[in-house]
């Protein structure tokens, strides 16, 4: 099914004899694996409303995320977040929707600093399982009428309804960036590294390890801004070494590879993806062993792990969330690729579910 | 305003009800002598008041934990309340509710630069929250201007907001984990100190749900590194539009200000008569703020110039001192003790797409003369947040009813081009009746069954938010 207005969407919900696979471009295929008739919303695209003046774009939930970019580039803007494009890592094709990357509240580099995808996320409008249309939030940045659903939304990954239009606050693009690269750290100093570096009042956009162990920082902004910080701060963190620096256009494709995990890309094995608080990660990563590459100061942590493995039975008892997200669907079928919660968390989880799609046909257990 | 007749049978059993709490807290956490718990009849709207049963000050997440479970076994509504400076009656008892009041809950818990947040309990007030970590460079975003007073239990069941919104988000934004209590006493961990939720968002639902959806005992909130410095530049313009088309070409250059704050001709008068801060006398006045090192302020002050001389401003004043920097945000923040030194005021807090700016003080104008009363505005001009404050005489009577449907009307209008009810106050009992106005009946059931979800027999908070008529099936 493919409908191509909220009324043929909402009518494709209330008449579905059973589980519906839902699927924005098709390219995140994660969590367990689903079965159910297949229900595409990639024709309810197109963006409904754009004011740079007010940093506000309004879009239907099935448009490319291209598309957008494109349109918030040429006005000199962009979606906070820098979301990612997970088509390498995955081996998947088709084209990321904006409503697919909300449902998947997938954020990049620029999280740590800027906020995840559901911080940009202002408003939301979806279908629930009983067909019924619902918004929440709207096209404003400050909005506290009502329960905040718009957050919830995020990251549901189509289990609580099917996206049918989203809102987003946006941010100016800056006139330039530089990265500053330092070598050969082991991930405590690494991590160390970074906590000074976003401890500072320069405003670090990314901070990241590779699996080479290069730890990598970006400055964004005015030409003569970027200037002054990159010296700021490769002074203030001169302990740590000599920092190579990479100019504008090497900038971007470094962290475009940090934000797509591209080291991981046609690497053999699972994928898994642990948020903690960043000192943790040095840690975590001793425990777990294999290639890591460390985002969002050491916040996140990307695991290449060997076929199968159940990471949380390594890494033991730890404070956070692991997520695996590329595996056979063999191994997501046996292995929770969502953080199981504690009981009274699940309780309150499951029945939201349960009044949102009381006839659990929206994506059913793919977040079980 | 319309509440829900008191529960006659919870009512009767007051007195086994305030045994049972005292069985649980020590005797001077539990407050039932009527001249006492007037203190919590009201908070900072003072036009509705009503004594609770009893009042209760636990003093830990376990004893906030006894007390909801005697309640929720006694079926006996609670009321959660932070320093009670809302504005929108969000911690209003009910005649046969218990306020449950964090005020004892005030200790820092944790504080972690290297990982940059600092864990709470929540009755600490926020500003004393950027108090525990300035001294080492740090601060807490969020800054609503009763921040010296309001606590964070009370930002985060309103997701607060504040000046500096634009660049450093409102709570939700700035808000890790909490520790919560159910109604049921069964506490849970929502969030920590990691990025980002393992499974559906919880976190995301609790900011902003009024306090009804349990009791946030502790915090996790991000700190930020304080900026190197931060100044203010004042531009005056002759008319509201062009003031709004500066705003929006200033946003268009990729300068991102940290406050954009914006005045209109009453407001400039009134603050200006009552805290001489030199402002000129015209139509529209903007306040930009901007931070950074020395030059790079002085980069942006200057593209924010160029952009503002295409405007022909009647004056542009940048700040060369901190003493000119206070005298410039000075009128700003007195805004609203010169109304009130005018007369009684209402404050709305309406939100709108920052391009309807110059049509919606156009109809503000027009609706102030249609209603007899006069209105000045204050706004937060980054971000579409509106502040007009209504000017009535509490003594003259029908003037506070003509002020509220007046009220009623300019929110509508914000609703009408695109905005919302409440931009940082809540809904609470103010806004509860108008919610029709933005929500249609689906909007509001699928908000209603997340309560149904954390609050099963709608004991918490009650009659606030939802419709008295949307929610009546619900509340027993």
């Amino acid at each position: 099914m493919r409908p191509v207005t909220e009324k043929e969407l909402s009518e494709a919900v209330r008449d579905a004899a059973g589980p519906l696979a839902i699927r924005g471009g098709g390219t995140r295929p994660v969590g367990r694996p689903v079965a159910g008739e297949v229900l595409e919303t990639g024709a309810l695209a197109g963006v409904r409303l754009y004011e740079p003046g007010a940093l506000t774009l309004v879009a239907g939930a099935g448009t490319p995320l291209v598309e957008v970019e494109g349109l918030l580039a040429a006005e000199g803007q962009r979606l906070p977040f820098e979301p990612a494009d997970w088509r390498g890592l995955l081996g998947t094709e088709g084209v990321p929707t904006l409503g697919g990357m909300v449902a998947a509240n997938v954020s990049g580099p620029r999280r740590a600093q800027a906020g995840a995808c559901r911080d940009s996320l202002i408003g939301v409008r979806f279908v629930d399982g009983a067909g019924a249309i619902v918004k929440n939030g709207g096209r404003v940045m400050k909005n506290v009428t009502g329960y905040d659903l718009v957050k919830v939304m995020a990251g549901s990954w189509g289990t609580l309804g099917v996206l049918s239009e989203v809102s987003f606050k946006l941010l100016p693009a800056p006139e330039t960036a530089a990265t500053l690269v330092f070598a050969g750290l082991d991930a405590g100093p690494s991590v160390a590294l970074m906590a000074a570096a976003l401890g500072s009042p320069w405003e670090v956009t990314g901070a990241a390890r590779l699996p080479d162990a290069r730890t990598a920082l970006r400055i964004e902004g005015f030409a003569a801004s970027v200037a002054y910080r990159r010296g700021e701060l490769a002074g203030h963190l001169a302990r740590f070494g000599a920092a190579q620096v990479l100019e504008r256009e090497e900038t971007a494709a470094f962290w475009a590879d940090v934000r797509d995990v591209a080291p991981f890309r046609g690497q053999a094995g699972d994928v898994w993806r642990v948020s903690v608080k960043p000192s943790d990660a040095p840690d975590l990563l001793a425990r777990a062993g294999g290639a890591a590459m460390l985002d969002w100061g050491g916040g996140l942590i990307w695991l290449l792990q060997p076929e199968g493995t159940d990471l949380r039975a390594v890494l033991g008892p730890f404070k956070g969330h692991a997520t695996l997200i590329r595996a056979s669907v063999e191994t997501r079928a046996r292995i929770a690729p969502f953080q199981p919660e504690p009981a009274p968390v699940a309780a309150l989880a499951n029945g939201l579910r349960a009044r949102f799609d009381p006839r659990g046909i929206l994506n059913p257990g793919l977040m079980a | 305003m319309q509440m829900p007749q008191p529960n006659a049978d919870v009512l009767a059993r007051r007195d086994r009800i305030v045994a049972r709490l005292r069985d649980v807290l020590p005797p001077d956490a539990v407050i039932d002598d009527p001249t006492e718990t007037r203190a919590y009849e009201c908070d900072g709207l003072t036009a509705y008041r009503c004594p609770p049963l009893a009042a209760v000050l636990p003093a830990s997440t376990d004893e906030v934990s006894a007390v909801l479970a005697i309640c929720h076994a006694e079926g006996v509504p609670v009321v959660p309340r932070g320093s009670g400076t809302s504005l929108a009656g969000g911690a209003l008892p009910t005649e046969d509710s218990v306020i449950l009041g964090v005020a004892r809950l005030r200790d820092v818990l944790e504080t972690d630069y290297d990982n940059r947040f600092i864990r709470v309990q929540t009755g600490r007030t926020n500003l004393s929250v950027t108090g525990a970590v300035e001294t080492d460079g740090f601060f807490y975003a969020p800054d609503p201007s009763s921040q010296l007073a309001c606590a964070i239990a009370g930002n985060i069941g309103m997701n607060s907001g504040g000046a500096h919104c634009l660049k450093y988000g409102v709570t939700t934004n700035n808000l890790l984990g909490v520790t919560m209590v159910l109604m049921d006493g069964t506490v849970v961990e929502l969030g920590g100190a990691h990025m980002d939720a393992g499974g559906l968002d919880l976190l995301g639902l609790v900011c902003g749900s009024e306090g009804q959806l349990g009791v946030v005992t502790e915090a996790t909130l991000r700190i930020l590194p304080k900026p190197e410095g931060a100044r203010p530049v004042l531009i005056g313009f002759n008319a509201n539009e062009v003031a709004g088309a500066c705003v929006s070409d200033i946003i268009k250059a990729g300068v991102l200000p940290v406050a954009i704050e914006f005045m209109d001709r009453p407001c400039i008068r009134a603050t200006e008569a009552f805290a001489h801060a030199g402002y000129p006398d015209c139509e529209a006045l903007l306040i930009v703020e901007v931070e950074g090192s020395e030059d790079e302020i002085a980069e942006q002050l200057g593209l924010i110039r160029q952009i503002a001389m295409r405007h022909d401003p009647v004056e542009f004043r940048e700040s060369q001192s901190e003493a000119e920097s206070a005298k410039i945000w000075l009128g700003r923040k007195s805004a609203f003790g010169a109304m009130g030194q005018i007369n009684d005021y209402m404050c709305l807090d309406g939100t709108i797409p920052v391009s309807e700016l110059p049509f919606v003080l156009r109809r503000i104008d027009e609706m102030s003369k249609e209603f007899g009363l006069d209105v000045a505005n204050v706004f937060h001009a980054g971000d579409g947040n509106m502040h007009p404050l209504i000017l009535f005489d509490a003594n003259k009577p029908g003037d506070l009813e003509t002020c509220e449907a007046f009220g009623a009307e300019i929110l509508k209008l914000c609703v009408e081009v695109g905005g919302c009810l409440t931009g940082e106050h809540g809904v609470g009992i103010e806004k509860r009746d108008l919610m029709h106005v933005q929500f249609a009946r689906d909007d509001l059931e699928a908000q209603m069954r997340v309560k149904d979800v954390f609050d099963p027999k709608w004991l918490l908070n009650p009659a606030k938010v939802f419709p008295l008529d949307a929610s009546a099936g619900r509340r027993g």
